[in-house]
């Protein structure tokens, strides 16, 4: 795993309040967010927070409401501007871009995806996602050259005369999505773009991302409140709590070994024969004279090793990377791995929903 | 001995006051005094007198009477009459010369070609009959009992001075909607201009610009009517959904693209409501600013209150009843289709 970093965060800050400049120094100094609630009335928004995201990464970052997820991504394309800290894309950074700079970058290097759409209702399908082009000058006919092809990609060809209102909401965020392709920018911003759909339409429009993202190779940023969504999606699993990184990593990783209660809490209601992956469970190949009941392949769900076996524990599976055997998984660890490693009875969410 | 005499004195006072003698003319209540016997001046604390400006006067000399004030006010606005009139003479000159191009046109214009060009401009503003239907039934039913050029006087008059609310009001609002501190300071002065009594506005008006001349009920017109429509423009674009809003900067839209491509038109059935009111408020001030010298409708409706012809008055008054239902219906049809091509069904 040799990708470039394409979009950093260094140190970021945000503090709320009519002097945030002072309460960063006291931040900075280690007071907490609710003594700077109280003490100094200012709301610490997000707190040091060191992120590097991969070029052709969907990095996925997940927390409950208020945790400072929607802030934070707004901080990508200074949407919001933050009170101290770095944000490197490509090595440059975005603070210290002039307006007519910043507004060039959000015009072509990234594109965001809203919860709400936020699709222009007077605009037809068509010209909606086409924003991106027509906003950077290009004409109105190349600029709808593009957004057909999009469209079409993302299964709404014919409907390109309708009106956003006349479409449903899967839809209407399949427009989303097109008009984010449409500007071309190899950043996109998703901001808990499926959290407003149905749960099958969910399930499909993430199926579509993933099958997009094949293709495409973009960077993305997702935010989610769903661990289900996040594990799914997520190549790199970023946790906020309180405005606060927690945990990040490879998804798998967070889930074996969560570093925390909360995470703790949060994976243990998870399918995880169906999230894990055989990989993350094996043993390197040591012993070769080991007999083995089969072949399955390194991505494998234990869900279907588990379907494979019969749900026999003796049984050892060899585990293959294409045609190479890279190391042996034996049902008993598979099935110790299922049991989440501290299963909490009144954790956290059960005091603090999540919406 | 007025009331006050004492505590003028006590203060040590007196002096200040000085017992000059009174100028100006006697006012009613020093008259009456006079015929008042000595021993009434010793009033109670019961019928203590309000200390106003004018009971004051009559305790010490140099406190001014309330008549003073006025004649201050009054004397103020002429000093500066002639500086203000050497400026908006001129910069409103064009008014006038609109107006009274606008009524010479629309006279002059055959009936039956001012009849179907409205019928026809209606038509394709709303896109609906019924609103051409109220039109051409309305206007044949003016001419028909021969008001048709008074109503095309006051119709002409609306015409100008709505489409220059508009055109001022418009801007104004957008600016409203961006600064707020212009918006703070706009808003007490939109509250005055729509609650000072619509005569009031008339009076330092009379004392700038002659009678004789359109631009001065055009400019009472459209300080009367200009209000609404700048209200509601500063509204509609505040009320534009943020999330839209942010969207149109995520995508890196300029200030003006994004006045031109998102705010303006989201917010145009707002707009249009306040261009409704605009309208139906300067055809309430048209009729009192027949009062100087605007022509119209309004003048057969001040023929009926001067000369008591009651018939006069009221088919007159119910003339300008009709032009408002048509106006009000044709501009809501108008606002019914801009909100239709955004929502689409």
């Amino acid at each position: 795993m040799t990708k470039a970093t394409k979009v950093s965060i260094k140190q970021l800050y945000k503090i709320f309040g009519s002097d945030p400049q002072t309460a960063l120094e006291f931040a900075k100094q280690g007071v907490e967010k609710n003594e700077l609630m109280e003490q100094h009335n200012h709301v610490m928004g997000l707190k040091d927070i060191n992120v590097d995201m991969k070029d052709g990464d969907i990095t996925v970052i997940m927390g409950l409401s208020g945790s400072g997820k929607s802030t934070l991504i707004r901080h990508f394309n200074r949407l919001i501007e933050p009170t101290d800290g770095q944000i490197l894309i490509d090595g440059v950074d975005v603070m210290t871009l002039s307006d007519d700079e910043l507004r060039k970058m959000r015009q072509t290097d990234m594109s965001m995806v809203f919860q709400k759409f936020a699709l222009l209702p007077h605009k037809t399908v068509l010209e909606n996602a086409g924003t991106a082009l027509r906003v950077r000058g290009i004409s109105a006919k190349e600029a709808d050259a593009e957004a057909i092809k999009w469209l079409a990609r993302v299964g709404l060809a014919g409907f390109e005369e309708h009106y956003p209102s006349q479409l449903s909401g899967g839809m209407q965020q399949r427009v989303g999505i097109a008009r984010a392709l449409t500007s071309n920018a190899t950043v996109m911003l998703m901001d808990e773009a499926f959290s407003a759909l149905d749960p099958l339409i969910r399930t499909d429009m993430q199926d579509l991302l993933l099958e997009l993202q094949k293709e495409l190779h973009k960077t993305i940023i997702f935010i989610s409140h769903d661990l289900d969504e996040a594990l799914k999606l997520a190549d790199h699993l970023v946790i906020l709590k309180d405005g606060e990184v927690i945990q990040q990593g490879e998804p798998q990783e967070i889930l074996l070994n969560p570093s925390d209660p909360y995470i703790e809490d949060f994976v243990s209601d998870i399918n995880r024969a169906r999230v894990l992956r055989v990989r993350s469970v094996m043993q390197p190949l040591s012993d070769s004279s080991i007999k083995t009941a089969g072949q399955v392949d390194h991505n494998d769900t234990l869900e279907s090793v588990i379907s494979h076996s019969d749900g026999d524990t003796t049984k050892v599976y060899q585990v293959m990377e294409g045609q190479q055997a890279i190391g042996t998984i034996c049902m008993k660890d598979l099935v110790r791995a299922l049991v989440p490693r501290a299963p909490s009875d009144d954790g956290i969410r059960t005091q603090t929903d999540a919406a | 001995m007025a009331f006050y005499d004492s505590m003028f004195s006590t203060l040590g006072l007196q002096d200040w006051c000085g017992i000059t003698k009174q100028d100006g003319p006697m006012t009613m209540a020093q008259l009456l005094a006079k015929n008042k016997t000595a021993s009434e001046a010793d009033t109670s604390l019961w019928d203590m007198p309000f200390p106003s400006l004018d009971n004051l006067h009559a305790a010490c000399n140099s406190i001014p009477r309330t008549r003073d004030m006025t004649n201050g006010v009054e004397q103020f606005f002429l000093s500066i009459k002639s500086s203000l009139q050497f400026v908006l003479d001129p910069l409103t000159q064009p008014l006038s010369w609109l107006l009274d191009g606008a009524i010479w046109l629309f006279v002059a214009t055959p009936w039956w070609l001012l009849i179907s060009l409205t019928i026809f401009a209606v038509y394709s503003v709303t896109r609906t009959k019924g609103a051409p239907l109220l039109v051409a039934i309305t206007w044949l039913f003016l001419a028909f009992i021969d008001h048709y050029t008074y109503a095309v006087q006051t119709m002409a008059i609306i015409f100008i001075c709505t489409g220059l609310s508009v055109i001022i009001g418009v801007p104004i609002g957008i600016a409203m909607s961006k600064y707020d501190r212009l918006q703070k300071s706009a808003i007490p002065v939109l509250d005055m201009l729509q609650t000072l009594p619509t005569f009031v506005y008339l009076i330092p008006l009379i004392f700038l610009f002659s009678v004789t001349e359109s631009k001065l009920y055009g400019i009472a017109i459209i300080l009367y009517a200009i209000v609404p429509v700048v209200r509601l423009t500063d509204l509609g674009i505040r009320l534009v959904d943020q999330d839209i809003i942010e969207a149109a900067n995520a995508f890196g839209m300029t200030a003006r693209q994004k006045l031109l491509n998102v705010e303006l038109p989201l917010a145009l059935p707002t707009i249009m409501a306040g261009v409704n009111q605009t309208i139906m408020m300067s055809l309430a001030m048209v009729v009192i600013a027949s009062l100087v010298s605007a022509p119209g409708l309004g003048v057969l409706v001040l023929r009926g209150i001067n000369n008591l012809e009651l018939g006069v008055g009221l088919v007159s008054g119910f003339c300008i009843v009709i032009l408002a239902i048509l106006l009000d219906r044709v501009s809501k049809a108008a606002l019914a289709r801009v909100d239709v091509s955004h929502n689409n069904h």
